[in-house]
């Protein structure tokens, strides 16, 4: 009896652990979606807040998100592409690359709340760039600069050697066959990171609350040398900070549903630039 | 002007030479005084056992070792009258000069017409020119019939023998003085084979070829003269028929009667 | 374009792509800088002997105290209680995608992880106010479900995405042969897996583990929302706590600019930054111990 039993104790360990890291992925999405899909509609994404927050829609976090994340990405992908460039094409191993590798593994375990103390100390006080969406977007590059460069080699290194010697041997200079051949042949590696770098980025709250982001800003369109709003903190502040916890609560879950909306839907075009890239293979 | 002349080749039209070369990965030396000239207008063959040396010796003539780390050359490299690697030619001058045709073909994630395009581009050749060149480049390669018609369509969906005539083309586009060729029908079907062996034969009269190949059959059908090397030094060199007709060496005798390799 | 020319544009190219690198290696001297620099800053003003061992903090009563250890105390707790609950979940879960989960499955199973990677901490920690902190409330008849297990369960989650992939990583990365052999003298799977398959995959298991601590030390948001932030000494996991992240992250926007307590908050940072980075250190030791192992 025993001997029958043990196999299915055991399998059904393994089975038990896998079921309860299912079961709070099913958990997490089910209690967002469901409470927070009454809250969706159309007014919700498109109005301004009113009543001190607990009327209307969440426009300017929508907005805040969209360019924080768009400048993020103007910083970090630019810098992460030349510097994967740097690692993959040119580097040869010795103590300089050996310290920018460990430079980045490092950055990519500092705490974001560290860099947003950075960010503060950095760009809101020492370049005078005060509490803006410059100043929060210029520190979440930073913190998407190693995921950025890590992808990119990823990217870079999935190219075969004949690819850069096809137009080297045809008199292309190495900077040359790096942009018209190397790039081209790995951008769809590229872009599936820097997405997916992205859609971190715009999860992030650590990073801008010192560098500025706000809790309520009367102007939707936003400003780079303004303050702003942003669907993480908004709902950050929704569900902790809030006078009327409990009556705003509809508007928290309508905002986390939002952000993990913006989120998800980061991700699922990562993956079909992956899907279809690996189908041309 | 003359190259180094050894056993069986003459010295009237040298156009590349390596004298003395040597040449390391690291600590591991890969050629050893290699001394070897290639004549105008004639097909050399390098032959011999995988790991050889004879890849890497190609990829000396055109400065392909350059990005590889932890590598050492010693010796001298001439294209004619130059010292490739010293003589003030740059390394892009070199490789437009001397073209290259790999293993696996490689043609550029572009359009047919900007794969060949891509090189004048680069190379300043006035646009006014380029569609006759890129024709001309097409036809001389004996791939322009079959893809005169669709020249936009991205090189990757040509097949296997289709691309490394394509690639044939591309280097010849730049008009180069000397053609390397690493295994070009290595990865190909005897078809394919076939019609680029016809087509290297015919580019004999204007360029000068290097080709790399396993296949004894290969260097018997096409070329003029063939280097027999063995753990990176040159065994034998000479006229193709005798090095598999009447080998001196033992060596040669029995890499080309198939007793190794 | 000229050929000098191409060639010129080439060379400087290639050194603004070096230049890139320095701004990387620029950006970690930098904040290692920030945080020396004002950690110095306050060590002028506090011995230091006074904030590593003090159990006190509190920056804003008439006797400002800046003792880290209630916060240093916090932060270990709910991490252990996050390690406690996520190394075993994903070990197993590693386990079962590994060795029993047919490629069907884990088909499903492996984009649900990415997915829970995914999901914002902020939303995580959400949860924690709104489901688990009820939860707990309902189970030990408190006002509020805001205390250290709370925040350890979230913690939990969060990490769980890091430990599962890279220690089924390196459950993969076991070869066969081992897992025959064993087979070969009549050992079952689970013998198989706890014996042999398990023990020869250590080090990536630990570079998990390590990598999961890392993650978890330095969160922010979700241990901000569920824990209740109360700052006296830590008492237990069913008592409110207060991290060193989430210190930061409440005081900052309300201290003035270049007072001792602005300088304090860069010294706890510091020291989570050092926390960090031996536990990233550790972490990477032991991936580069189970590559090798791998290559040789």
């Amino acid at each position: 009896m025993m001997k029958k039993l043990t196999p299915v104790i055991e399998w059904g360990t393994l089975l038990l652990s896998t079921g309860t890291v299912c079961f709070f992925m099913v958990v997490i999405l089910w209690d967002i979606i469901s409470k927070g899909a009454p809250s969706l509609s159309w007014q919700f994404v498109s109005t301004l807040p009113k009543a001190g927050m607990t009327q209307g829609g969440i426009l300017p976090a929508i907005t805040g998100t969209v360019l924080l994340t768009l400048i993020t990405a103007l910083v970090a992908a630019p810098f992460g592409i030349c510097c994967a460039v740097y690692l993959n094409e040119y580097a040869s191993d010795n103590w300089f690359t050996r310290l920018i590798r460990a430079a980045i593994r490092n950055l990519t375990g500092v705490p974001s709340i560290i860099y947003g103390l950075f960010g503060l100390a950095l760009f809101v006080q020492a370049l005078h760039l005060g509490t803006s969406l410059l100043a929060a977007g210029f520190t979440l590059g930073l913190l998407s600069l190693p995921y950025m460069i890590t992808t990119t080699e990823e990217a870079l290194r999935r190219i075969p050697a004949s690819t850069r010697e096809a137009a080297l041997a045809i008199g292309a200079t190495q900077l040359e066959s790096i942009r018209d051949v190397v790039l081209p042949s790995a951008l769809p590696g590229i872009l599936t990171g820097v997405v997916l770098t992205l859609s971190r980025a715009a999860g992030e709250t650590a990073p801008i609350l010192f560098t500025g982001v706000a809790f309520y800003i009367n102007n939707p369109a936003g400003f780079l040398n303004q303050e702003f709003m942003a669907l993480p903190y908004h709902l950050y502040m929704l569900s902790t900070q809030h006078q009327a916890i409990e009556q705003v609560r509809p508007l928290a879950y309508g905002t986390a549903l939002v952000l993990i909306i913006v989120v998800f839907l980061l991700n699922l075009t990562a993956f079909y630039v992956r899907y279809k890239y690996s189908r041309h293979e | 002007m003359c190259g180094i002349n050894i056993a069986g080749m003459s010295d009237t039209a040298t156009k590349l030479s390596a004298q003395s070369l040597n040449l390391w990965f690291g600590s591991k030396q890969v050629l050893k005084n290699i001394n070897v000239a290639f004549n105008k207008n004639e097909i050399t063959a390098l032959i011999g056992p995988s790991g050889c040396g004879k890849s890497t010796l190609l990829r000396t003539f055109n400065r392909m070792h350059d990005l590889v780390p932890d590598v050492r050359i010693e010796g001298e490299i001439s294209l004619e009258d130059h010292n490739l690697y010293e003589d003030g030619l740059s390394v892009t001058q070199v490789r437009r000069r001397i073209g290259m045709v790999f293993q696996k073909a490689n043609p550029f994630p572009k359009s047919i017409y900007e794969n060949i395009n891509y090189g004048l581009k680069i190379n300043n050749i006035p646009a006014a020119d380029r569609k006759g060149i890129i024709e001309n480049a097409l036809k001389e390669s004996y791939i322009w019939d079959e893809v005169k018609d669709e020249l936009q369509k991205p090189a990757t969906r040509l097949s296997g023998g289709q691309q490394q005539r394509l690639c044939i083309a591309r280097a010849v586009a730049l008009r180069p003085e000397v053609i390397l060729m690493d295994e070009p029908c290595s990865a190909l079907d005897p078809l394919s084979t076939s019609k680029i062996e016809e087509l290297i034969l015919k580019l004999k009269k204007d360029y000068t070829i290097v080709i790399v190949t396993h296949n004894m059959q290969q260097a018997q059908r096409i070329a003029d003269k063939t280097v027999f090397m063995y753990l990176g030094e040159i065994i034998e060199a000479g006229p193709t028929a005798n090095i598999f007709e009447h080998p001196q060496n033992e060596l040669t005798g029995n890499y080309v009667q198939g007793h190794f390799g | 374009m000229k050929l000098a020319l191409r060639e010129n544009i080439d060379r400087t190219a290639k050194w603004v792509f070096r230049a890139t690198g320095i701004v990387v290696i620029a950006i970690l001297a930098g904040i290692f800088f920030m945080l020396m620099w004002n950690t110095i800053a306050f060590f002028l003003k506090i011995k230091p002997l006074d904030f590593i061992t003090g159990t006190q903090w509190n920056p804003s009563g008439g006797q400002a105290r800046y003792g880290i250890l209630p916060l240093l105390v916090s932060t270990c707790l709910v991490t252990l209680g996050a390690m406690a609950i996520a190394i075993p979940l994903g070990i197993g879960t590693a386990a079962f995608l590994s060795e029993y989960a047919g490629k069907r499955l884990k088909n499903i199973l492996k984009p649900l992880i990415e997915m829970l990677a995914a999901v914002p901490s902020v939303a995580i920690g959400f949860l924690g106010i709104v489901v688990l902190g009820p939860g707990i409330a309902g189970l030990t008849q408190q006002a509020n479900g805001l205390n250290a297990l709370n925040g350890a369960i979230l913690l939990a989650v969060m990490s769980l995405p890091t430990i599962i992939t890279v220690a089924e990583d390196a459950l993969q990365g076991i070869p066969g042969t081992y897992k025959e052999a064993s087979y070969g003298v009549g050992a079952t799977k689970w013998q198989t897996l706890i014996r042999v398959t398990i023990p020869a995959a250590a080090p990536g298991i630990l570079a998990a583990v390590m990598l999961g601590v890392g993650r978890a030390i330095g969160e922010t948001m979700t241990v901000l929302m569920a824990t209740g932030n109360a700052a006296a000494f830590p008492k237990g996991f069913f008592h409110s706590v207060r991290t060193i992240t989430a210190t930061i992250a409440i005081e900052m926007g309300e201290v003035p600019y270049e007072t001792t307590h602005y300088y304090a908050l860069f010294a706890i940072a510091a020291v989570l930054f050092l926390v960090t980075l031996i536990i990233n250190m550790i972490g990477e030791y032991f991936v580069n111990k189970y590559r090798k192992y791998h290559s040789a």
